[in-house]
């Protein structure tokens, strides 16, 4: 059957991978070729990096990484981060990207998914939703709806939308999968924020990427369990080798949930 | 020489890299001359199906693509180079295809079972139905990565070379004499795929 994907997530910046809180206070993580190999190794499912660098400067040093990248690692591989144009995606997947992620460029412009999916492919375009809860955070235990407001420019700037309603325009526009980070979570390590995965699990028909907060091997198993999602992001815990690949995916094996355990004599 | 024929569509480099790195040569080419010479040739593809077709028609590759399967030379067909050898797709309207395999290219019903979300993405297995020489060292129930919203109905039963569960047992690949196609990505199926890509190379 279908399993549940583990994606290791390198944050790249100047060409090198960091990782940070609420990115903000970044430090060196490693180089991002030889990182990716290793997760290779290990038995990943997918791989992502999101290029925060975020400038058009230095667009040709992630091309690089990525074509580096996808040179030596057999396995899908999603690149976001300053995605504006079609020519952006363009370069992008024939760099090697499987899939391109993208956030403000749909938000400034909910069409450009649209074309993008026309001209690439659905299965190819992912789009980025950076939700942050409004009001308290048990404020649905008073009785309050909980709600999740959508923000662009990594997390700096309020979109206005409702995180939940733009998850369905996005899949009305064609987008192929949806890659959602909780701006509460992300960074912190005490797990994803599961309503809001479950809500946007359950909106949509396409899938959805669980991202931010991940810190235990429970927090996986609640992501892709009570949070309904099909894959989850998952950064510093692997980065850190607090936990690797394998022994996660052993953890929700155990609990039944079905994941891809590499073995030997699968070739 | 394996010719990976360019249709404009999709990820062609991985699947040159991945034949590489099993030490088969491959070009990327819509040069006749040059699938002419190949020994074998590929059709890779993601994308839509009547853009694909069109593509192919553009460039000319429609009877070189015959030609090879013709001569039995080994042909393969990756995702969309899968189902655009059947006889029609409904995605966006009906569209014909080049009828190497009769029958149909359909879209997974939504809620073919609880909570199946379209696209199939994602690392699922193959149940191998009919063994053939491209799955030799390759275990059954292996897991391959799938990225499609569209799979194939072959007419003729014996054409099914594998089955993979999503919602009910889809057809993941077929065979006919020298031609493997896969809606499944070997170049992105980590060592279960390059496998897969060494023994297409070392078929004959």
């Amino acid at each position: 059957m279908l399993t549940k994907r583990i994606i290791p997530c390198l944050d790249v910046k100047d060409g090198r991978v960091v990782k940070g809180v609420g990115f903000v206070n970044l430090r060196d993580a490693g180089d991002p070729v030889e990182i990716a190999r290793r997760y290779d190794d290990a038995g990943a499912d997918e791989l992502c990096f999101l290029d925060i660098t975020a400038s058009h400067e230095n667009r040709g040093t992630l091309l690089g990484i990525v074509s580096r990248t996808a040179e030596q690692v057999f396995m899908p591989l999603t690149v976001g981060g300053g995605i504006r144009t079609l020519e952006d995606v363009r370069q992008l997947l024939n760099a090697g990207a499987d899939k391109v992620s993208i956030n403000t460029a749909a938000v400034n412009n909910p069409d450009f998914v649209t074309d993008a999916a026309r001209r690439f492919g659905s299965q190819c375009i992912v789009v980025a939703i950076d939700a942050k809860r409004v009001g308290s955070r048990h404020a649905d235990h008073a009785g309050e709806p909980v709600r999740w407001e959508l923000f662009t420019h990594g997390g700096r700037i309020p979109a206005g939308d409702d995180a939940i309603d733009w998850a369905r325009r996005v899949e009305e526009k064609g987008a192929g999968e949806i890659l959602l980070t909780s701006m509460d979570q992300d960074g912190v390590r005490n797990g994803y924020d599961l309503p809001l995965t479950r809500a946007v699990s359950e909106a949509v028909s396409i899938p959805v990427i669980a991202s931010g907060g991940a810190g235990t091997l429970m927090h996986l198993y609640e992501a892709l369990g009570t949070g309904k999602a099909d894959a989850v992001l998952v950064a510093s815990m692997f980065h850190d080798r607090t936990y690797s690949v394998g022994e996660a995916k052993i953890y929700l094996k155990d609990r039944g949930l079905p994941v891809r355990i590499v073995h030997d004599h699968d070739t | 020489m394996i010719a990976i024929l360019d249709c404009e569509l999709g990820n062609l480099r991985s699947v040159q890299q991945g034949f590489e790195t099993v030490g088969h040569h491959a070009v990327v080419t819509r040069d006749l001359r040059m699938i002419d010479r190949a020994t074998h040739v590929v059709l890779p593809g993601v994308g839509a199906f009547g853009e694909c077709v069109n593509n192919l028609h553009r460039f000319g590759l429609v009877d070189p693509i015959q030609r090879t399967i013709a001569q039995g030379k080994p042909f393969l067909g990756i995702c969309l180079g899968l189902q655009v050898l059947f006889s029609e797709s409904e995605e966006f309207g009906v569209h014909r295809g080049l009828d190497i395999f009769p029958g149909t290219v359909k879209r997974f019903p939504p809620g073919a079972g609880p909570s199946l979300k379209i696209p199939h993405m994602g690392w699922n297995t193959i149940r191998v139905k009919q063994p053939m020489p491209l799955f030799r060292g390759i275990a059954s129930e292996a897991h391959v990565y799938f990225v499609h919203s569209y799979y194939v109905e072959p007419a003729e039963a014996d054409a099914i070379c594998t089955e993979t569960p999503y919602g009910f047992p889809f057809v993941s690949s077929v065979a006919k004499d020298k031609v493997f196609a896969c809606q499944f990505h070997p170049e992105k199926s980590q060592k279960v795929g390059l496998h897969l890509l060494k023994n297409f190379g070392d078929w004959s």
